[in-house]
């Protein structure tokens, strides 16, 4: 993967964007855009772990959203146990509930990813679904943790130097993590797993012939994406302090699909315009239609149909 | 015992219905290669235009008419404006788009309908219950449902195992590039089986209507169902789809009706009707991670 030079200044630029949102919203006086853009950083991170199981490994995944949701209901359980005093209030530390937000889902995906990628193709797809499906009835009938109303959070998980409600701290710290998992991704895309990973995705069986069993190569890849998944799942959670099973809704990881499409299939940073379009078009359809979902449908018909580099692509210039 | 007896046919009777789904999904995914989402929303078009026509003459037969009529059209109209463009892609286009056709559909319900679910009633002549056996009423219409479940599963088999039309569906299944090289106008019969599938779903859907309350949403819950059925089955296999969907009707229906008693041996009640609901409803998704773990490719596994 290397950038074009266009692509790269268009990074430089939207990273500078990003790094002055709050300035800008300040100036503008709508401070929903740091809101707006916390929720772009997140989807952002989740669409990228995405984006190495669907783009790289060629292993698309409809169950993304059950990482998320997983990631989300453990900061917001572990934060309603320290309320209620059955467990230690140090458990809200982010330094303890966000790793731990990425460890469940990252062991459930080792277990579910060994089952998952006994089927390829259409059955992949399918039984992700209905892992993922699984989970969200498992929320919804969870009564001791809100099952169908959801479990809100009475606080974020508790950072050095950022208060509780500093919505622009928060702002940065979700940037933050975005820019960090973007650095590791590259690096994994270009190492000998996302060699390997690219190897699976063109052809399987050569792969096999050269001596490397791709089971281990493709689980890796799909704990991973579940442990990102958990971690955009921890920020949701945090940024709008409410867990619901909505967050595991179907329709949800069907949307994580389409960003990473939308940006552009198996381009890493693709993921994350691919992200930010689909958040600023919900929100701008949102405002001007209460019926917004009528406009999307067909929009994403026609990208499917027409547009196949993506945005990431298209600003390749290629 | 005698509710172990009315459980078995609750069961059967959502096996039926499943199949109902699962016979088109599994026959167009066979012969198409076509993932369809959007199989969910003709199911959920035809069970509106079912509730719909029927509120409005009051007659029970004009509603299933509808349903079919509606559902038939509009999946016929479906594949050829959008869907047949997608024959060839990667399914991880074919599930974007007609993920697309979802949103779409379920919002176009909402602005058509409204989001209050509508109600539809049963006709006076499938009202009643029958003894099924001696001193055990059961529901008439889940009998009657499941008789035009079985006559559906007869039918297909027979179109497919004995006509021409059939012999093309299976030649199709094997070798879809060679049908079309012997002078078949494959894209024609790939219209028709589509069509097929539709007005199946849209059966399922006007026969839902009554049992069910109609509403926006209610296509994907079953569309998830189907999916854990012809993964279970085998996918493009009609033979599987009629498996899975006995075994998965039945499996959720005993699991919802034993599991909660079950768990109040060893638990409080309230807990264990919670715990009972939620375990309840993951038990088909089990017992497909199980058949998966005996037979990767299904019960029924299709070559080609």
């Amino acid at each position: 993967m290397v950038e074009t030079p266009r692509q790269v200044v268009v990074l430089l630029a939207s990273f500078a964007v990003m790094a002055g949102l709050p300035a800008i919203a300040a100036a503008a006086g709508r401070p929903d855009f740091v809101t707006l853009g916390s929720q772009v950083c997140i989807m952002a991170i989740a669409a990228a772990g995405l984006d190495l199981l669907m783009g790289r490994t060629g292993l698309p995944s409809f169950g993304q959203a059950a990482w998320f949701g997983l990631g989300g209901y453990t900061v917001a359980i572990l934060a309603a146990h320290a309320g209620d005093g059955s467990l230690p209030g140090w458990v809200t530390g982010a330094w303890f509930a966000w790793p731990a937000a990425i460890l469940v889902p990252a062991v459930l995906a080792l277990g579910i990813g060994a089952l998952c990628l006994r089927t390829t193709g259409i059955s992949f797809i399918m039984i992700t679904l209905a892992f993922a499906q699984m989970f969200f009835f498992l929320f919804v009938a969870l009564k001791a943790y809100g099952g169908d109303d959801g479990l809100s959070m009475r606080r974020r998980n508790a950072l050095p130097f950022i208060g509780p409600r500093d919505d622009v701290g928060f702002y940065y710290v979700c940037l933050a993590a975005l820019v960090l998992v973007l650095l590791v991704l590259r690096r994994v895309w270009r190492s000998r797993l996302g060699v390997v990973l690219d190897g699976i995705r063109q052809n399987e069986r050569r792969m096999l012939a050269i001596g490397l069993n791709p089971f281990p190569y493709k689980l890796a890849a799909f704990v991973l994406a579940a442990s990102l998944g958990g971690l955009a799942g921890a920020l949701h959670v945090n940024l709008f302090r409410f867990a619901s099973p909505d967050l595991l809704h179907w329709t949800q990881s069907g949307e994580l699909m389409v960003m990473v499409v939308l940006g552009g299939l198996g381009s890493l940073w693709g993921a994350v315009f691919g992200a930010a379009a689909l958040v600023l078009l919900h929100v701008f359809l949102a405002q001007w239609t209460e019926h917004w979902m009528i406009v999307l449908g067909p929009i994403l018909v026609a990208v499917v149909l027409l547009a196949r580099r993506g945005v990431w692509g298209a600003l390749g210039g290629r | 015992m005698i509710l172990l007896l009315e459980q078995l046919l609750n069961g059967l009777q959502y096996g039926v219905m499943l199949f109902l789904m699962a016979a088109g999904l599994t026959l167009v995914f066979g012969i198409m290669g076509l993932i369809n989402l959007a199989h969910g929303s003709l199911y959920m078009i035809g069970a509106y235009a079912a509730a719909w026509t029927q509120q409005q003459t009051g007659s029970f037969l004009l509603g299933l008419a509808a349903g079919l009529a509606a559902a038939g059209v509009l999946g016929v109209a479906l594949e050829m404006a959008i869907l047949r463009r997608l024959y060839g892609r990667a399914h991880l286009d074919q599930v974007l788009a007609t993920f697309g056709v979802i949103l779409f559909a379920n919002e176009a319900v909402a602005m058509l309908f409204g989001r209050q679910p509508l109600m539809a009633g049963l006709p006076r002549w499938l009202a009643g219950a029958v003894e099924i056996v001696p001193g055990v009423p059961y529901p008439l219409y889940r009998l009657a449902i499941i008789a035009v479940g079985l006559a559906v599963a007869a039918g297909l088999y027979g179109l497919i195992a004995h006509t021409r039309i059939g012999m093309l569906v299976r030649a199709g299944a094997t070798h879809r590039a060679l049908v079309g090289a012997l002078g078949v106008r494959i894209g024609l019969l790939f219209t028709a089986v589509f069509g097929l599938g539709a007005l199946l779903a849209g059966l399922a859907g006007a026969l839902t209507g009554p049992l069910l309350s109609v509403q926006v949403g209610m296509g994907e819950r079953i569309l998830i169902a189907t999916f854990v059925v012809i993964v279970i089955g085998g996918l493009g296999s009609v033979r599987g789809a009629l498996a899975g969907s006995v075994l998965v009707g039945m499996v959720d229906t005993l699991a919802r009706a034993y599991l909660p008693g079950a768990l109040r041996g060893v638990m409080a009640a309230a807990d264990a009707d919670a715990l009972g609901a939620g375990l309840s409803s993951m038990a088909i998704f089990i017992l497909m991670a199980a058949v998966l773990l005996w037979r990767p490719r299904g019960l029924f596994p299709t070559h080609g």
